[in-house]
């Protein structure tokens, strides 16, 4: 199946943090042919493993399987179910959006009092999910409970569409997009020996990266990601973070991690030798699984490729076709000529320098 | 030890790009130890051997400072924090990068009312004419350091990143006075402790100490109208009880205040509600490290000028001696 074709297939799937089995179902019967060990960690990470061809760094690739999401927290008397999100939703957001609860898949919706009958006040002020519920048609709390269980997880109920100019509008591109990308990585055999890592509960905590990587004990780990992109009309550029279509963007620094140089440097170099279009994150927000591997044993040299989301941790994401392929292109990339960490932590000078002489040749200038 | 701090204030090194100071440390170590070793993270670990127990201390090398995020066509840059950051105090800073190239920080004037400006509202002006000659100077992911002179006034230090130079400098001069001890003494000069207690984490896990001190700064209640905090610059270095990422181990604290009343150091006690150190990511490393922490109470941390004072570093440097010559 094509990367893209997986990409939908996942992004149509459920897997809010802490409840990611179908996910992994899937990713698992996608990846198991092609990888020569793999299981899944009392958190849930599936851990995948596929060796190499000849020496190398141990490398993690890291995608999380989770998505942000809701838990119904309390059935009313009225039949509306009282809920709580899981991971970082807007409450704006949630207000008229198409939902799923439960293993049964009950549908429901969050509704909001109709525009006529609010007050100017409550049309202008700011919507609190505090005052919001979800409805699933039942008319009271015995015909509501006979479906739902307080507990039960909620997903949004929206199916990827392809639409525009080589654009993708789905849910939980966060980070469905990495998994996509890795079980296509995954498909190829490199010279260093991989450890695809599939991981649960980034999204509240960056919690599986950090029993995952406890496992892999990686040198080297590249996270892929669906990030931030703010390219729209009104926006100043300083505050754009990523732009949709210009490349998979490369993360310098956010919340939880500065990456490694020597990485990041690899990775610029690598794309420019191969004609691959990247930009940088230009803003230093958000967080990914590499602040919990970065720090993992005696320390991991990490970085971040991600996709530029736009209206990220909505049900309604759009992301760039181009921009997941060139993803897909430049880890492969990379993958092929990445060198081994000597004992002090950084890349052995040997296959550096024949990589910075690969480089200078096509013009290139020298590692700051 | 003064002109050790002064050298190494000076040395550029925010978190996440502390080659250089390392580098530096590397230099006035190398003869002062048996062994020099780095991680993935940076960590710069330099081991005196032993037989006896392994005892890590570690200071931080890295200091806090600012990343380009953005260019913009008329050469102006615009940035976020590395580490702490409060506005008020970036604002009209000048700053510098690892190349030398020197940057003012300013805000955009247009703005209703002061107290709303925020790092987003702010940019970096180093003289560009566009974009294209900003990148000649700077690129984006560059990272920046905050200026500010080196002076020794009164007994005291008043410096820019004395947070945490200083601690740096007081492992290095104790590691100058070979303390006589068959103990296995662990010099860490960690990396990005700003950004979140990090290299510390690493360190702790490659070396598995017995025990760990971190030496770091610590606030002061001795100013005017300040938060309370029972530490004065001068009285001594503070024994840490707790800061807001630890708990000191009770036998750690209680044998550090026990070395310095029966060698007559002056000492203080700290209660750090604000910021945490190193030792909150070691105690908490592999089956658990007993952990504290020797701090130099400090004036101003974050800003561009820190004052602390020479004795209470001294006498640090007593203490730790004293600590790591111990039996356990």
């Amino acid at each position: 199946m094509s990367a893209l074709e997986n990409l939908k297939k996942l992004t149509a799937l459920d897997g809010v943090s802490g409840d990611e089995k179908q996910v992994r179902d899937y990713i698992l019967s996608q990846v198991k042919d092609y990888v020569d060990d793999y299981w899944v960690d009392n958190l849930g990470n599936l851990i995948t493993y596929k060796k190499g061809m000849g020496s190398g760094p141990r490398v993690m690739l890291d995608a999380h399987m989770d998505e942000v999401g809701l838990m119904v927290t309390q059935i009313n008397s009225d039949g509306l179910l009282k809920f709580q999100t899981v991971g970082g939703i807007e409450d704006r957001v949630l207000v008229g959006k198409r939902v799923r609860i439960g293993e049964n898949k009950v549908p429901g919706v969050i509704g909001l009092k109709p525009i006529h009958l609010q007050d100017s006040t409550e049309r202008t002020g700011a919507v609190n999910k505090k005052r919001l519920a979800i409805d699933i048609g039942a008319k009271d709390r015995e015909q509501a409970e006979a479906k739902v269980e307080v507990g039960d997880i909620v997903s949004f109920a929206y199916d990827p569409v392809e639409f525009g100019d080589n654009k993708l509008m789905a849910k939980a591109l966060d980070d469905r997009v990495g998994c996509a990308a890795l079980i296509e990585i995954l498909k190829e055999r490199y010279e260093c020996d991989i450890y695809g890592c599939f991981t649960v509960q980034e999204e509240i905590g960056l919690k599986g990266a950090k029993t995952a990587s406890f496992q892999v004990m990686p040198d080297v780990a590249i996270v892929l990601e669906g990030t931030t992109c703010y390219d729209l009309p009104g926006a100043e550029k300083q505050d754009m973070s990523t732009r949709c279509g210009h490349g998979p963007a490369l993360t310098i620094m956010d919340r939880s991690v500065i990456v490694d140089s020597e990485l990041l440097a690899l990775l610029t170099d690598v794309a420019k030798l191969k004609g691959i279009p990247y930009q940088y994150k230009q803003t230093i927000s958000g967080g990914t699984d590499a602040g919990r591997i970065q720090v993992n044993g005696t320390g991991v040299k990490v970085a971040v490729i991600a996709v530029p989301c736009r209206y990220i941790h909505t049900p309604v994401s759009v992301m760039d076709i181009s921009d997941f392929e060139n993803m897909i292109r430049l880890a492969k990339e990379v993958l092929k000529t990445i060198p081994q960490v000597g004992p002090d932590g950084r890349f052995i000078k040997a296959a550096e320098e024949e990589h910075i002489s690969l480089y200078k040749e096509e013009g290139g200038k020298e590692y700051a | 030890m003064l002109e050790n701090i002064k050298t190494l204030t000076q040395t550029f090194g925010p978190s996440g790009r502390e080659r250089k100071i390392a580098d530096s440390i590397r230099g006035l170590m190398q003869d002062k130890v048996d062994e020099i070793r780095t991680d993935a993270m940076g960590n710069l670990i330099c081991v005196k051997r032993g037989s006896g127990k392994k005892i890590m201390l570690a200071a931080h090398m890295d200091e806090i400072g600012i990343i380009v995020t953005y260019i913009d066509d008329k050469g102006f840059l615009r940035f976020g924090n590395i580490g702490g950051l409060p506005p008020f105090i970036v604002l009209g800073q000048s700053v510098r990068f690892e190349n030398g190239v020197t940057g003012v920080i300013w805000y955009e004037e247009n703005i209703d009312n002061i107290k709303n400006v925020n790092l987003g509202k702010m940019y970096i002006d180093i003289g560009a004419a566009s974009r294209e000659d900003a990148e000649k100077l700077v690129r984006v992911g560059d990272m920046a350091v905050f200026e500010g002179n080196t002076v020794s006034q009164n007994g005291k230090i008043i410096s820019k990143a004395l947070d945490d130079r200083i601690g740096c400098a007081i492992l290095i001069e104790l590691a100058a006075q070979n303390p006589d001890t068959d103990n296995e003494i662990y010099y860490v000069f960690t990396t990005q402790e700003e950004v979140g207690l990090k290299g510390a984490k690493t360190a702790a896990f490659g070396i598995v100490p017995d025990m760990a001190l971190a030496i770091d700064v610590c606030d002061t209640g001795d100013t005017p109208n300040c938060k309370p905090m029972a530490v004065k610059l001068g009285d001594g270095p503070a024994i840490k009880i707790k800061d807001r990422s630890v708990i000191a181990h009770p036998h750690i604290k209680d044998m550090l205040i026990k070395l310095a009343e029966e060698n007559d150091i002056p000492y203080q006690l700290e209660i750090m509600m604000d910021g945490g150190t190193d030792a909150g990511s070691i105690h908490t490393t592999a089956g658990g490290i007993p952990s504290g922490g020797v701090s130099i109470p400090t004036r101003y941390i974050h800003g561009t000028a820190e004052m602390a004072d020479m004795g209470d570093a001294e006498n640090a440097v007593k203490l730790l001696k004293k600590f790591v010559e111990a039996m356990f």
